[in-house]
């Protein structure tokens, strides 16, 4: 039993990684209908800079904030430099757009700062949380501030009238023009706020798998299989989809036999599959009318 | 005079909708755009409002607004009740009233005008909290035509309000818009389907066949004039 439960709550802190990178995966897809693969770079750069303001001696917290702001904008000027002219462009233009992103990002990351693999510091210590078996420091740390960015992203959906805008520009572009609303602007904030969100995902995820170019790679996996289970046009779907993921994965690692850590992929994405045949739009997503 | 156009082309791709369409609308006045099917009236608001590619002249307050995008049209203060209604299907009634006042500040204001269109349209208020995609097609053009209300417009462009209401409530939805005209001095655009009623309403009409205005006039005379009924209004 008491496996069982350190299993789950291990699962649930690598499943608030997988959310926030199915959350962020989704809220593009939801604006521009493309599946933004260069999300785990985006991630991975912003950790980067994390690490160099760390090395230069800035305070742990400070980092964290200036990090997730200069993501957010930068998040705003790829939308706005590389993504806006694509606008109408077909779905081959957009794809080369996202491999360039993907590119550019990667190996700027080796170039400035190397291939060789980072330690990244955590603010929550490793020892176990307040002597409890169950979970450590950073675990909990990592299901906490997941909770309060999940939390404050609700407040921020469901309470305010930029929020609204922004739901009212995703679901019905043309009706949002016709109120007023700057569709394009709401476009290029749901590419700040997915970079905000993959920041955080990556500064936490960054103490337990280290830092290198390619560490969001297995990340971004997951939470990709997350928001498909959830459904791609649920962000409330997305993000439990995630959390899904990560449970799965730690107890396919931990409790079937010989399978062990070296298929975990492979099964939970077996069970997405399994999940999908039965609803082909995720669990909370909606079949798309395909646009005219 | 508030709205003037001249010299209007509209284009779906290749495809030209309107041929050199010259109308005007002056300050709280209330015209009306009637016609065949396809003969380009939903085009002619498009139009208006950036939705469509056009050339020619479109003044607004004096400004040249053609090519302008939508939301900037908007933000003159122009509301559009497009065909289709718009709505927000996936968000809540009261959330598509919210999004018609997206332009305006002021939290009492916009909650009183909320109040009113719940008082113009009471079906609406009982149904505030549910998803608008739920609600029947008439509840939703009500919806569509308060949520362009809830604009404070200076001219509202209406594209078929009466579409899938019962005659009881088209009745009672045009007695509203005329009490709106007279109280806010909102000027009025409005393609109709039923000629009779929007006659009644509008001062003035213009008829537009295949995507020209082949006639306008006073609405009493167009209305009188039984040549014209028959040939272009069938009835
Ligand atoms: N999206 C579009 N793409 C191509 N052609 C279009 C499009 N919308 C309208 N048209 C064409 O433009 C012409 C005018 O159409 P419009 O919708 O303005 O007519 P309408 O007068 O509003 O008709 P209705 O009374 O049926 O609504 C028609 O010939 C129509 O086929
Ligand atoms: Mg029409």
């Amino acid at each position: 039993m008491q496996l069982f439960l350190q299993q789950v709550l291990a699962g649930l802190a690598n499943g608030a990684i997988y959310a926030g990178m199915a959350l962020a995966l989704v809220m593009i897809f939801l604006a521009i209908d493309h599946l933004n693969f260069a999300q785990g770079e985006m991630a991975t750069f912003s950790t980067f800079i994390a690490w160099q303001l760390l090395a230069w001696g800035c305070p742990y917290w400070i980092t964290f904030v200036l990090v997730v702001a200069i993501s957010f904008v930068g998040g705003i000027a790829i939308e706005r430099v590389l993504f806006k002219p694509l606008h109408n462009a077909d779905i081959l233009a957009n794809l080369v757009a996202f491999i360039a992103l993907f590119s550019i990002l990667n190996s700027a990351d080796g170039y400035i700062w190397d291939y060789t693999i980072k330690t990244f510091p955590t603010p929550f210590g490793s020892k176990p949380l307040f002597g409890s078996v169950l979970i450590d420091a950073h675990e909990a740390g990592m299901l906490v501030v997941t909770a309060v960015l999940l939390g404050l992203l609700y407040l921020f959906f469901s309470g305010t009238r930029l929020g609204l805008a922004m739901r009212a520009a995703a679901h019905n572009p043309v009706s949002a023009r016709l109120v007023g609303i700057r569709v394009g602007w709401m476009t290029a904030l749901g590419w700040g706020i997915a970079a905000a969100i993959g920041a955080v995902s990556g500064m936490l995820i960054a103490p337990v798998v280290f830092l290198d170019p390619n560490m969001m790679f297995g990340v971004l996996l997951y939470g990709f299989a997350g928001a498909v289970l959830g459904g791609m046009t649920s962000p409330g779907g997305a993000v439990l989809g995630g959390f899904a993921v990560g449970v799965i994965e730690n107890m396919a690692g931990t409790f079937v036999p010989y399978v062990g850590r070296d298929l975990k992929l492979t099964i939970a994405l077996l069970v997405i599959v399994a999940v999908l045949m039965v609803r082909p739009a995720g669990i909370f997503g909606r079949t798309t009318v395909s646009r005219v | 005079m508030m709205l003037e156009v001249e010299g209007l082309n509209a284009f779906y791709g290749e495809q030209q909708a309107l041929f050199s369409v010259k109308f005007d609308l002056a300050e709280g006045g209330v015209r009306t755009l009637l016609g065949a099917n396809g003969a380009g009236k939903t085009t002619v608001l498009r139009s208006l409002c950036g939705m469509v590619r056009t050339n020619g002249d479109i003044h607004f307050d004096g400004k040249a607004i053609a090519g302008w995008p939508t939301e900037k049209v908007v933000r003159l203060g122009v509301a559009h009740v497009p065909e289709g209604r718009g709505t927000f299907v996936r968000l809540t009634v009261e959330e598509n009233l919210q999004l018609g006042a997206m332009t305006r500040r002021g939290r009492a204001a916009i909650a009183a005008d909320i109040d009113r269109i719940y008082d113009h349209f009471p079906r609406l208020r009982e149904r505030r909290r549910q998803q608008a995609g739920t609600l029947s097609g008439g509840e939703q053009q009500m919806l569509a035509v308060g949520r362009a209300l809830m604009l404070r417009p200076r001219l509202l462009l209406l594209d078929e309000p009466s579409f899938g209401l019962a005659p009881l409530i088209v009745e009672e939805l045009f007695h509203i818009l005329r009490q709106i005209n007279r109280d806010t001095g909102v000027a009025m655009l409005i393609v109709e389907q039923n000629a009779a009623l929007a006659l009644e309403l509008a001062e003035h009409a213009y008829i537009l066949e295949t995507g020209r205005i082949v006639m306008d006039g006073p609405a009493a005379e167009i209305g009188a004039d039984e040549g014209v009924r028959r040939a272009y209004l069938g009835y």
